[in-house]
């Protein structure tokens, strides 16, 4: 098989230099090359049109957040501890939605690395082919949810289950907002963790369990590490969706910069902002329009920080089996 | 032919295996297994050598709707290893195996040949690190592994890793080691050292080795069985399976005319 595709190739290639005495076979060889030539540049052309845009994305960032450092100081940017850019008074600290950011986030992170970990683990290891018949269709039902839906959970509903707990509990809080952030990614953590753990050959599992480990052991002792990267990878991708979430700490994180990583309080986050501020009709060019990109851009350094660091830890525990 | 006065270690009695589609892989297979010898399982390919080799570990437990009937009794305590009463983990704890492709876990040498002990739950230091440098010796992998055995296991040649799965296997004592074609993803010189390790290893335990080697059968083994399509066709003195079969199928599989 291999052999003669090897063949065919080699006759097409010595056919370009004499095409005088094509033979019908090889002539059809001809015309399979332009159609993988045509074919081979609509998929690059596919895949540059996504690289463009990152670009395109990227290049609008810089440039309109150029005009905002025209106006402030990245030293006030990354120092000052207010941010109010709509004020009389304007203040343009930065790191008081990077607090909210970071908060939301790692409350939904506490919420969806063990959870997902331990589904990952059930279904790939524990679950009869029943029960993964019917659990992975319930959390792919979790993935479909509009996030207004959950940001509305959380306020509506998690929120006065929490207050029952902790009466000072202010309505809009990151708490509320962080654990249903969490609940919403669940679902991708678990997902693609149990699809890293799945590719563990059963070689390894077979050599565990004849060395008399129970499946317990088997699971967390080999299996896990054995699948580390794609789990890290799944953990990248909750940690990219939780910066990025909007609607849930939009709705029920409350909308009000304020510099704390006490979940309990509510605040804003960079996302949060930027739809608050968006939604109203801000003049171009005004510093409260420009405000959007800065952020925007911090938030985008963010995502891409993480996803750096991701690629890294992957990289240093890639699968070798 | 067999000698008399060897104590056996276990013994298969009847013994049908039924994979969970419903093939029948082996069809009432009674063989014994000599402690302290190696015996090796030859055969066209399909014929149910592994089948038969997984079935002394209960590897067959793993997936659901495989049956076994018959039974494999266990030296000296006479224990049917098969009934469903017996824990598998039980079994695995006293019969280890080492696969065709070396598995080694992803983790450190030294965290492979403990591996066994840890799921024990030993947790002494020391004890772990005498049962890990014996396990090493044992395998004649020490020499070359001492000074780095903090290093992955993945980052050991093909051999060594193989080396270290025997390593890993014997850290727990086993009383029989189950080899299927151990060296048929290995070069010439590292099967030659895996076969002369299970030489030496015939001392401590009990062998059952399946291989699709000949010669390697006839180097190292003390009792052959041949089998084909399930059946155990023939079993005896490793020598006078090679040289004097009684059956006509060993006789042509043996000198190549078939398989
Ligand atoms: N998981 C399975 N389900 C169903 N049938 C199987 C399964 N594994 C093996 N078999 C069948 O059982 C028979 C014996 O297989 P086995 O793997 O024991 O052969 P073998 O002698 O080890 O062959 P080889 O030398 O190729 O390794 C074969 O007919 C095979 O098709
Ligand atoms: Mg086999």
């Amino acid at each position: 098989m291999m052999s003669a595709t090897n063949k065919v190739s080699k006759n097409s290639s010595s056919t370009t230099a004499s095409l005088t005495t094509v033979s019908p076979r090889l002539a059809k060889n001809v015309q399979r090359h332009f159609k993988e030539r045509v074919i081979e540049f609509i998929l690059m052309l596919a895949a540059l049109s996504a690289v463009f845009t990152t670009f395109a994305i990227v290049a609008i960032l810089l440039y309109e957040s150029l005009g905002f450092f025209k106006t402030v100081s990245i030293v006030e940017f990354f120092t000052s501890k207010e941010w109010t850019p709509l004020f009389e008074d304007a203040h343009y600290g930065i790191m008081p939605l990077v607090a909210g950011t970071l908060t939301t986030s790692a409350v939904a992170l506490a919420v969806a690395i063990p959870v997902g970990t331990i589904a990952a683990i059930y279904l790939s290891e524990f679950a009869s082919h029943r029960a993964r018949e019917i659990v992975k269709p319930i959390l792919e039902l979790l993935v479909g949810v509009p996030t207004i839906v959950f940001g509305y959970f959380a306020l509506l509903f998690v929120t006065p289950i929490l207050q029952k707990i902790y009466p000072e509990l202010p309505g809009f809080n990151m708490l509320s907002a962080g654990i249903v952030m969490g609940i919403m990614i669940i679902p991708y953590i678990a997902s693609i963790a149990e699809d890293a753990m799945r590719a563990v050959p059963m070689s390894m599992r077979e050599g565990s369990y004849a060395m008399g480990a129970t499946r317990f052991q088997t699971a967390i002792r080999v299996v896990t590490p054995a699948a580390v990267s794609g789990i890290v990878a799944a953990y990248i991708l909750g940690i990219s969706r939780a910066v990025g979430e909007t609607m849930v700490v939009a709705v029920a994180a409350g909308q009000q910069p304020t510099f704390t990583f006490d979940p309990t309080e509510g605040a804003a986050t960079i996302t949060a902002y930027i739809v608050q501020v968006a939604m109203g009709d801000l003049p171009h060019a005004s510093i409260g329009y420009q405000s959007i990109f800065a952020a925007g851009l911090v938030l985008f350094a963010m995502t891409l920080c993480f996803n750096i660091l991701g690629h890294i830890v992957r990289k240093k525990y890639r699968e070798q089996y | 032919m067999i000698n008399a006065t060897t104590p056996i270690k276990a013994e298969s009695k009847d013994l049908n295996f039924f994979y969970s589609n419903g093939t029948q892989a082996l069809k009432g297979i009674n063989m014994p297994l000599y402690e302290n010898k190696i015996t090796a399982l030859i055969g066209p390919s399909g014929c149910g050598k592994s089948t038969f080799l997984r079935c002394f570990n209960r590897m067959h437990d793993l997936y659901p709707g495989n049956r076994y009937e018959g039974q494999i009794i266990m030296h000296p305590d006479n224990t049917n290893i098969l009934e469903k009463g017996v824990d598998p983990i039980e079994v695995r704890m006293r019969i280890s195996m080492v696969f065709q492709k070396p598995n080694p876990f992803p983790k450190s040498i030294y965290e492979n040949v403990a591996y066994g002990l840890r799921v024990r739950g030993e947790s002494n230091k020391r004890l772990l690190d005498d049962k890990v440098e014996e396990a090493l010796k044992g395998a004649a992998l020490w020499n070359e592994v001492k000074d780095r055995l903090q290093d992955l296991a993945f980052n050991l040649s093909g051999g060594q890793q193989q080396r270290l799965c025997i390593a890993r296997a014997l850290a727990t004592d086993p009383e029989i080691m189950l080899f299927d074609e151990p060296t048929s993803a290995l070069d010439p010189i590292a099967t030659a050292n895996i076969e002369e390790l299970m030489s030496e290893l015939r001392n401590k335990l009990t062998i059952l080795v399946v291989t699709h080697n000949m010669q390697q059968a006839a180097r190292i083994s003390d009792y052959t069985a041949y089998m084909y399509l399930g059946d155990l066709i023939e079993y005896g003195d490793t020598d006078m399976i090679f040289t004097r079969p009684t059956r006509k199928e060993t006789e042509d599989y043996i000198t190549g005319k078939f398989g």
